[in-house]
């Protein structure tokens, strides 16, 4: 659309930019306020340059962190996109299967992440959650709150429970958006199931999962409660994602220094790769 | 080919649908059968759980507070992200595009970097511990997000709408609320269910914002799980009844959704 130059256009602007600049500016200011000094209460405050950095970017505990932030983040897009995708192209085009693939298949996302969390631990625990009760009397020894390869497992299987129906929801419409005409062409010119996804499908979702890999990611790095509420953390830190080990430092700890300069790199982190997202897919939308 | 592609939908389904199912099996349960024994269905079915919510303050006021500020939440983001898209789809002014972008950094804020800043502003202003507060911290995701949707639909919506409208004597503010709104209803509503969902679901920032006043059902239910020994049938069914209001919101919006994400919209 060719859009007319209109200043005034800031007017209509303007109460966006006042709430969400309340929200974001002033407590951020508070963050960048802690990030460099160092305080004992009542206002009082000594400058400490870059220390808490070094000593957030030196430390092994944010480095363990970011590692298993980094880790959880792949494995979830890495399991969820090809899942959502799968499941998208096999669910029914038309009919009363549609509204309830949709209604049922969005109820995840719709749960109070506590609840989520609440709901996986009963569900996972070893003595009385079908799951754990299940899994044990197949002969497996699981037990999530005592090993850490069963956290993991239980903690991946509950992203992947609940965001899976997003990425499965934004490929559908995806495909919802191509024309019967495409699929008819590739019938007459006899093409393979593999040609017309790979040829057909895939390009006209890209823009859609482009967004889901975006949302994901953004999502995903900034998980707190449904963890939390599972395991804590734990056993030990070994579920201790940047969020959880973030709100211990500042929240539990109070080591407010290191934790807001601990803030401002994870945000820049999320900031940094969003970016570079956005402008790829600013860069495809141009393109169309 | 065509009867095996009913198999992965199905299965996903019956994988999604287990742990809500193993939450209401254990709502209907007594404390005594769930602690001493493990059955598939409620031996002895019991609404205790489901009666102790309904008559304890403590917690029903829990889900009035949740709702009271997620309805305020939906109607603050939704009138203020109007005409700010409507401004980011029709015009061209200084600095559009960094705007744009700077509004989708707040939704990609980990809420994490939020919650004790948070918690001091708001108690230095005097708005601790009400709905106003959760209602408003939560603008700083949903209003982006709502800008981001709406702009989508408006930006489909022809320019010759707006033009015809003026050469026919309508003035701006009467255009857009009697002719522009209408059109984009659709839009709209699928900004709603979106904004309802995302406050609904967020738990962090509701948690650090409130005490005793304003507490969040989601909250009452950590404090349980805590303090009074751990009653699961309780907390189940606490749990369970959260997920009516995003039930009943889905139930209405089913046949746009799938539209809303179209657009690539989320």
């Amino acid at each position: 659309m060719n859009k007319t130059i209109n200043q005034k256009a800031w007017f209509f602007v303007i109460p966006v930019f006042v709430l969400v600049a309340f929200n974001a500016i002033i407590p951020l200011m508070t963050v960048v306020n802690y990030a460099f000094q160092e305080t004992f209460g009542n206002n009082v405050f000594m400058w400490e340059g870059t220390r808490w950095f070094k000593q957030i970017m030196l430390s092994e505990r944010f480095h363990a962190s970011l590692g298993r932030q980094f880790l959880f983040t792949f494995i979830i897009l890495f399991i969820q996109i090809p899942l959502g995708i799968a499941i998208a192209l096999t669910m029914p085009k038309e009919g009363v299967g549609v509204p309830v693939c949709l209604v049922l298949m969005s109820m995840p996302l719709l749960i109070p992440w506590n609840v989520v969390g609440a709901m996986w631990n009963i569900f996972a625990l070893p003595d009385i959650g079908f799951l754990g009760h299940s899994l044990n009397a197949l002969g497996f020894d699981y037990n999530f709150t005592q090993q850490i390869g069963d956290a993991w497992f239980t903690t991946i299987l509950m992203d992947v429970w609940h965001w899976t129906s997003l990425v499965v929801l934004l490929s559908y419409a995806g495909l919802q958006s191509i024309q019967p005409a495409y699929y008819q062409a590739a019938e007459i010119d006899g093409a393979s199931r593999w040609a017309v996804f790979t040829k057909i499908e895939l390009p006209k979702m890209k823009k859609v999962l482009t967004i889901a890999i975006l949302l994901r990611f953004m999502d995903s790095f900034m998980i707190y409660t449904e963890p939390f509420v599972l395991t804590g953390g734990g056993p030990g830190n070994a579920t201790a994602f940047l969020s959880i080990d973030l709100v211990k430092m500042a929240l539990g700890q109070f080591d407010l220094g290191p934790a807001a300069a601990m803030s401002l790199i994870y945000f820049f982190i999320v900031l940094l790769v969003c970016w570079v997202f956005y402008t790829l897919m600013m860069r495809n939308e141009g393109n169309q | 080919m065509k009867k095996a592609k009913w198999i992965v939908p199905t299965v996903y389904i019956i994988f999604l649908m287990l742990p809500i199912y193993w939450l209401l099996n254990m709502s209907f349960k007594t404390t005594t059968e769930i602690i001493n024994t493990y059955t598939l269905w409620p031996q002895e079915f019991t609404l205790e759980n489901y009666k102790t919510i309904f008559t304890d303050s403590t917690w029903y006021t829990g889900y009035l507070n949740s709702i009271y500020y997620v309805v305020m939440n939906t109607v603050i983001s939704v009138a203020a992200a109007l005409p700010a898209a409507y401004a980011f789809s029709r015009y061209k002014f200084l600095g559009d595009k960094h705007l744009f972008f700077w509004l989708l950094t707040n939704r990609m804020a980990p809420p994490a970097v939020f919650a004790l800043p948070f918690f001091q502003f708001y108690s230095s202003v005097n708005l601790f511990d009400t709905h106003v507060a959760v209602a408003l911290s939560h603008c700083l995701f949903n209003i982006p997000l709502a800008v981001w949707i709406l702009e989508g639909f408006m930006s489909a919506v022809p320019k010759e709408l707006d033009e015809t409208a003026y050469v026919d004597g309508y003035s701006f503010w009467r255009f857009f609320f009697k002719i522009f709104i209408p059109t984009i209803t659709a839009g709209i509503g699928i900004t709603m269910f979106f904004c309802f969902m995302f406050s609904w679901v967020e738990l962090l920032l509701a948690k650090t914002l409130t005490a005793v006043a304003a507490k969040p059902i989601a909250a009452t239910m950590t404090r349980t799980a805590s303090t009074s020994g751990y009653e699961l049938g309780l907390l189940a069914a606490a749990g369970s009844l959260t997920i009516i209001p995003g039930a009943i919101v889905i139930y209405f919006v089913r046949n746009y959704i799938a539209k809303g994400f179209a657009l690539g919209r989320v």
